[in-house]
């Protein structure tokens, strides 16, 4: 026998490899997460987001199950039941669309963010990159003639791919060339964005709408809208599918394309990549020109599906690509928790509206926050997760004999 | 002796997360004034057993006793409140600051119990070392000296701490010969001295020359505590594998044939702009092994990295096979027929989160059939990667299995699997078999030799003397970037230590 057998080494006590929280805490946990390809951690962080959120609902005097409850029916999730009478049916259906509509650009930004993480990067910029998407898409629908709406969406949804991955593609070339560090770039360039669309839209811009007094875009013709496909006012439009589509690339890219093995191998270990002659720096420019690519999707299909116009004062509010960094946090980089994560924001923000929230239930200006709370703390949380690691293996301490927990003192 | 022993470790079990049992009821026992060799290959339990000892992991079971007094360690804190010190593999030094400095770090003297006294420090320091027979210069900085000096410095560190028992754990790894033999010195003195030492390694002969008593450890249980005196190489080597081992490599005259591997007037700076390389001219034929001796960062590296495309040459030529490839990228040296083992294999040789397969794709995804048109073929990739895991006796994974998961040795495989199966004219191994066992050594160096005998060019760099003088057939001795002395295949320890700390010595052709 030449060799001993594998995991003979025990993880802690190799010099070489330093090990990480998984490896000294606490075993269970580690074989749960490994079975549920990491799904642990962010539905842990989820219901601790939610315990806490309940925390500050009782405080304030409210109660937290029947706040929760009417949250939950706001998102229109409860359109399944089949016990809803129809006027339940209709306004649960109506709920469902928004929530559907608003979790259908969070996918894309989501994976745009997701998408640069595998390479490494950090991408900031999916605020960025959406609004050029948005504005290549608006500006192609109101300046070209008349085409049939088949021959346009597609067109129109490229025009917002090729605006974001631009966008991206100047943070990935001076990522690539001069070494400026991502974060700095997309960030300033999310800001160029903003001020650029107010430069193309304000009064006297070069493309701003008809209306002379408004700073405003001129709004996209019926022509070269993406067909609604369920619902009437806002209602859900076929731009869900580019999500779904957009989810499908993004798999495909990664794992079945010679560039997304470029990606990952430099995501994972750019030292090695470099060694096997892999062009690293080729490889950050092109994450990010893609990553941007997914958020100019987002940009186009929001613009083509439901806002049909941009008014100026939209421009710093929107808030879309930065959730998307929430999505790919807590979605993990994967398809399947993307898309659980992008509805799970969506369906926070529909279900805490205004709109939908009974104010005897819980006070309706509360709600919003309470929303954007618990988005923030299940961030928190899945940042934290070394914390909750060891929070549970510290467990083990408690249990005399079976502690196989502790952490080398620092 | 039948006084009681300065330290007694009884029946220490320390399991980790995974069922890995990493002590099992391991005994251990050191007497006053000993040197004790804790003796085994890589994962039998040597560096746990030494971190238990040390405070830094709780035992799951077992006692510690210290001067007959049963104790319980929480941290290193209490450890070194026990008389216990240890000299780490990797010395816990801070770079810019002095010797003096380095040896009080938070236990500093000080003047009206706020201010730091320097004077105190560098008087004790020099003290302390002169009192143990060696110097120290207490003002110069941790960066400016060399590693054997820097060892020294954790050694007073731990005197100064009224250490009595002190662990090295691998002390010589990172020592020339020559400073091997001065670290033994000083351990013998400081063993007439009264103090306990703990010899923590895995070579043989340093045990045989150094130790007074040896446990040998293997897959985490004691399998003997036994005199030095007396004791083999090959007897120890049976007890740590548990089976025979060759310790020679076997292999018969080489067959030089055409230089594949051409290096002319090389210069090379590293990423500071130091100018590591400073023009270096040898060849490398078809069926020997060129072994590259020096100490750690004369030049080792960047020589390695303009070899392989990994770093452009300032000035000088390489040639593979003819070609001149200088200034080519890593991709354009694969594809010329240089196959590369890097020195550190999990951060250059793998990317541990990819599969087996994927790692042994990692020069070729591009081509097919690993890829066709942009679009990978994993069929295709793990079909390959099963065929070399058989090839390469590659074990504890499948072609789907992560890299990381496996032991080093298995790593190794995949790495020299990979490089190997692209049918290099020129194969550069570069510390092939660091931090690998017995089992895995052989296995490496077996390979490199058939790999000559196949008619290869190898370039070895390795930092194991032994390794270098069983494997090479020419030896050139790497000084301050200057190939300073050639040797043949038969030349001896001492002439080749010499060279290496840059003594003139005559070239032997």
């Amino acid at each position: 026998m030449a060799e001993p057998p594998p995991n003979q080494q025990p993880p802690a006590s190799d010099p070489e490899r330093p090990s990480s929280s998984h490896g000294e805490t606490g075993s269970t946990f580690a074989g749960i997460t490994e079975r549920l390809g990491g799904a642990a951690v962010p539905v842990a962080a989820t219901l601790l987001a939610f315990l806490i959120g309940g925390l500050v609902v009782t405080v304030t005097g409210g109660n937290p199950l029947t706040a929760y409850r009417a949250i939950f029916e706001g998102t229109g999730f409860n359109y399944v039941f089949p016990w809803l009478d129809d006027v339940d049916r209709a306004r649960a259906a109506r709920n469902l669309q928004q929530t559907l509509v608003l979790a259908t650009p969070l996918v894309l930004t989501g994976l745009a963010v997701a998408f640069a993480f595998r390479c490494g990067l950090f991408n900031i910029g999916g605020q960025g990159q959406y609004w050029v998407g948005f504005i290549f898409a608006i500006w192609l629908a109101t300046t070209l003639g008349e085409i049939p709406t088949v021959l346009f969406v597609p067109l129109g949804i490229l025009a917002g791919v090729v605006g974001g991955a631009l966008w991206g593609g100047i943070a990935g070339l001076l990522r690539a060339t001069v070494g400026a560090h991502e974060v700095i770039t997309t960030i300033m360039l999310n800001w160029i964005a903003i001020f650029g669309g107010r430069y193309l839209f304000e009064l006297g811009g070069p493309l701003q709408g008809s209306v002379p007094t408004l700073p405003r875009s001129e709004v996209v013709p019926e022509w070269a809208r993406i067909w609604t496909i369920w619902g009437n006012i806002q209602a859900l439009h076929a731009g869900v599918f580019v999500a779904f589509l957009g989810l499908l690339v993004y798999w495909v890219l990664l794992n079945r394309t010679t560039v997304g093995f470029e990606v990952r191998a430099v995501g994972f270990n750019p030292e090695a990549a470099r060694y096997s002659g892999i062009p690293v720096r080729r490889s950050y420019f092109l994450a990010l020109a893609i990553s941007g690519g997914f958020a100019g999707a987002a940009g186009a299909v929001d613009v083509l599906g439901v806002k049909y116009a941009v008014d100026i004062s939209n421009l710093p509010a929107s808030t879309v690509g930065f959730t998307g960094i929430a999505v790919a946090l807590l979605g993990r980089n994967k398809p399947i928790g993307i898309l659980l994560a992008a509805l799970l924001f969506a369906s926070l923000q529909v279900g805490t509206s205004s709109r939908q929230l009974d104010p005897d239930v819980f006070d309706p200006d509360l709600a919003e926050n309470l929303a954007t709370m618990i988005q923030a703390l299940v961030i928190f949380f899945v940042g934290a997760e070394l914390l909750i690691l060891t929070i549970w293996g510290a467990r083990g301490k408690l249990i005399p004999f079976r502690s196989r927990a502790q952490e080398p003192a620092r | 002796m039948p006084e009681t022993p300065i330290l007694e470790l009884r029946g220490i079990t320390k399991r980790f997360p995974g069922g890995v049992v990493a002590n099992d009821r391991v005994d251990f026992e050191l007497r006053k004034g000993e040197v004790h060799a804790l003796l085994g290959e890589n994962g039998a339990g040597k560096a746990t057993l030494m971190n238990v000892l040390y405070g830094l992991y709780r035992a799951d079971e077992g006692e510690i006793t210290v001067r007959g007094e049963p104790v319980t360690f929480h941290s290193p804190r209490d450890a070194i409140d026990h008389g216990i010190g240890m000299v780490h593999q990797h010395f816990m030094l801070v770079p810019v600051m002095t010797v003096a400095e380095n040896i009080v770090l938070a236990v500093e003297p000080t003047r009206a119990g706020v201010l730091f006294d320097s004077e105190s420090a560098e008087r004790r320091s020099s003290e302390l070392a002169g009192s143990f027979g060696f110097a120290l210069d207490p003002h110069a900085r941790i960066q400016d000296i060399t590693v054997g000096q820097q060892q020294r410095v954790e050694i007073v560190k731990a005197l100064y701490r009224k250490a009595d028992i002190l662990i090295l754990d691998e002390p010589t790894a990172v020592l020339t010969p020559q400073e091997a033999n001065e670290l033994f010195g000083i351990l013998n003195t400081l063993k007439r001295e009264g103090m306990s030492i703990i010899f923590i390694t895995h070579k043989l002969n340093e045990v045989l020359e150094i130790a007074d008593r040896i446990t040998v450890l293997r897959r985490g249980k004691t399998v003997e505590t036994l005199s030095a005196a007396g004791a083999t190489e090959a007897q120890l080597a049976r007890l740590m594998v548990g089976r025979e081992v060759l310790l020679r490599v076997e292999k018969t005259l080489a067959k030089p044939g055409d230089a594949l591997l051409e290096v002319q007037d090389l210069h090379v700076r590293d990423e500071r702009d130091i100018e590591k390389v400073r023009g270096i001219s040898f060849e490398v034929r078809a069926g020997e092994i060129v072994g590259i001796a020096g100490v750690d960062g004369n030049g080792q590296t960047e020589l390695i990295d303009a070899v392989t495309g990994l770093l452009r040459a300032e000035s000088g030529a390489v040639r593979v096979d003819g070609r001149d490839v200088t200034g080519e990228g890593a991709r354009e040296h694969f594809e010329v027929g240089v196959g590369h083992i890097p020195q550190d294999r999990q951060h250059r040789g793998l990317v541990l989160d990819f599969s087996i397969a994927e790692n042994i794709g990692l020069h070729d995804f591009r081509n097919e059939p690993s890829s066709r048109f942009g679009w990978l073929r994993p069929s295709a990739l793990i079909a390959h990667a099963r065929r070399l895991i058989t090839e390469f006796d590659v074990r504890g994974g499948t072609a789907e299995t992560a890299a990381a998961a496996l032991s080093g040795g298995n790593q190794q495989k995949v790495i020299l699997a990979r490089e190997i199966d692209r049918d290099p004219r020129v194969l550069v191994a570069a510390q092939p078999t660091r931090g690998l066992d017995i089992g895995a050594i052989e296995f490496v160096h077996r390979r490199l030799v058939e790999e000559r005998d196949a008619g290869r060019a190898i370039l070895l760099v390795s930092l194991e003397l032994e390794e270098i003088m069983s494997l090479s057939d020419r030896i050139l001795v790497l000084y301050e970037g200057e190939v300073v002395a050639e040797f043949g295949p038969d030349a001896g320890h001492e002439e080749l230590g010499l060279a290496m700390l840059g003594a003139p010595t005559e070239k032997v052709a």
